[in-house]
């Protein structure tokens, strides 16, 4: 079977986010991030909106407004008002607030099912190398800092005693995640984005001894969502986003259910 | 020469003050212990010791490029992250496999690399802390409670230690602890703290401050009783410890 060029576009372009999501994603779950996750990636919505009606390209608003939000849940959970609370309010009022924007502000009408769920098949080369940039930096960043994001996570009481600065750890890593919607959002949606970060650090965890070894295996699991969800939309003629979501849920349940047989 | 100096400090969480008007100093290749009652601030004056409280008021002076091994109370490691004792002996840096297994021999903790440390018990785990605070070859080793949950034997086994790694270091060690019993024999200096410093000096000194007295004299009265004992006769070979009830 020849695939079409869109096939190929819309295959590397989820194999690079479901990458950079799964690396990104063990931090996500270490530190229980899951809904910051969400509220960062509610806000893109209303970046969208915004990028439409200024006239500016979406992955630009998105990354501007996602990372303000990233920042803003930083500062609140620094003067300990992160809590399950506040994050709920921030992440549902600004997928609220997004919507109202989307359908309020002048511009192009703006095509909401694509952007909450993603819409993948139309990705285009440019699209394509900025997924695979985000991605590239995602990972780098992460390489580059592996140790002192490691130790940060772990305690940040061991990182302020070895000299480094804890809150560093968490705005990199907030401004990664706003990065990474930035770029996932035309792959997998806006709402499905947190399941990317999630699924395949949780569903490596039980067959990993390191963090290097989860984040590894997570990164495995998350390619094989990105290309098994492909072949799943085409079999079954639906979206990629949620058959790729609906590939990384099949895996965490079969790796679950191996796992935990194997150990009783 | 001085490693570490608080001078004056406050600290505050809200309207309460934990802290005030604390002033530390610390020489390099002494063991000293801070000792207090619970709620007297003593985990937070390691904590602003190692820069992760800010103090409201006073300074924190170091020795330029001075390196600090900090041992927490507790460690709670996030159930979702696998890890093993030898890979967590490479936080911040990747150290040797040679110089990892001298630190778990030292530490009290030989061949433990291979285990998960969420599968240590918490003697193994704490030793496994001090393992990797002591890899970054400290001037300063700051331990808060390392003791707890350690008997007696136990607890003078791990001064033992804590002498050894000091003398082949050269480093200088502060604590926290409230087994009086064994701080008293075992540090150069003891600091007792309850908000601020209520007397300072050699365990023989402190022990004969009244507040000192005033602070443990009631709850501890056997343990008081035991330390006494030992001070007053220290030149005596054979030790015939009443039983004490606080213990």
């Amino acid at each position: 079977m020849i695939l079409d060029a869109f096939l190929w576009r819309a295959g590397l372009a989820g194999l690079g986010v479901a990458l950079a999501a799964a690396l990104l994603g063990c931090f996500v779950v270490w530190r229980r991030m899951a809904y910051f996750g969400d509220a960062t990636a509610h806000a893109a919505i209303l970046g969208v909106a915004l990028s439409l009606a200024g006239g500016v390209l979406p992955p630009l608003g998105i990354l501007v407004v996602a990372g303000l939000m990233a920042v803003l849940i930083t500062v609140l959970a620094e003067r300990g008002l992160g809590t399950d609370t506040i994050l709920g309010v921030l992440a549902h009022g600004a997928l609220g607030v997004g919507l109202f924007a989307a359908a309020v502000l002048p511009g192009p009408r703006v095509n909401l099912e694509s952007w909450l769920f993603g819409d993948v098949l139309t990705v285009t080369w440019r699209d394509l190398g900025l997924i695979w940039a985000g991605t590239a930096v995602v990972g780098l960043v992460l390489w580059r800092h592996w140790g002192m994001l490691l130790t940060a996570t772990l305690s940040p009481d061991l990182a302020r005693a070895a000299g480094m600065d804890p809150r560093r750890a968490t705005l990199l890593l907030s401004l990664l995640l706003a990065a990474l919607v930035a770029v996932g959002i035309q792959v997998v949606g806006a709402l499905l984005v947190t399941a990317l970060l999630v699924i395949p650090a949780a569903s490596a965890r039980g067959l990993a001894r390191t963090p290097e070894g989860m984040a590894g295996i997570a990164a495995g699991i998350g390619a094989l969502s990105a290309v098994g969800g492909l072949g799943l939309a085409i079999l079954a003629d639906a979206g990629v986003g949620p058959s790729t979501v609906t590939a990384a849920a099949l895996l965490f349940a079969i790796v679950t259910a191996t796992t935990r047989l194997r150990g009783r | 020469m001085t490693l570490i100096a608080a001078e004056g400090i406050d600290l505050r969480y809200g309207a309460r003050r934990v802290l005030h008007g604390v002033s530390l100093r610390i020489e390099r290749g002494e063991i000293v212990t801070v000792v207090g009652p619970n709620g007297s601030g003593k985990s937070s004056l390691l904590r602003c010791l190692i820069g992760a409280e800010r103090p409201s008021s006073g300074r924190i002076l170091r020795a330029a490029g001075l390196r600090l091994g900090y041992v927490p109370q507790k460690l709670h490691i996030d159930a979702t992250l696998p890890i093993t004792a030898r890979r967590f002996l490479d936080l911040p840096q990747r150290v040797p496999e040679a110089e990892a297994a001298a630190a778990l021999e030292e530490a009290g903790a030989p061949g433990l690399g291979g285990l998960q440390m969420a599968a240590l018990s918490g003697g193994q785990f704490q030793r496994v802390l001090l393992a990797r605070a002591i890899l970054g070859r400290p001037d300063l080793l700051l331990l808060d409670e390392p003791t707890q949950g350690l008997d007696q034997a136990g607890t003078s086994g791990f001064y033992r230690r804590l002498a050894a790694i000091r003398d082949r270091l050269g480093c200088a060690v502060l604590l926290v602890s409230h087994d009086l019993h064994v701080v008293m024999s075992a540090s150069d200096r003891v600091v007792c703290l309850n908000g601020h410093v209520c007397c300072e000096g050699t365990p023989a000194v402190v022990s004969a401050a009244p507040a000192w007295r005033e602070l443990f004299g009631t709850g501890t009265a056997g343990a008081l009783a035991l330390y006494r004992h030992e001070h007053d006769h220290e030149d005596h070979v054979a030790h015939h410890h009443p039983v004490a009830g606080a213990e």
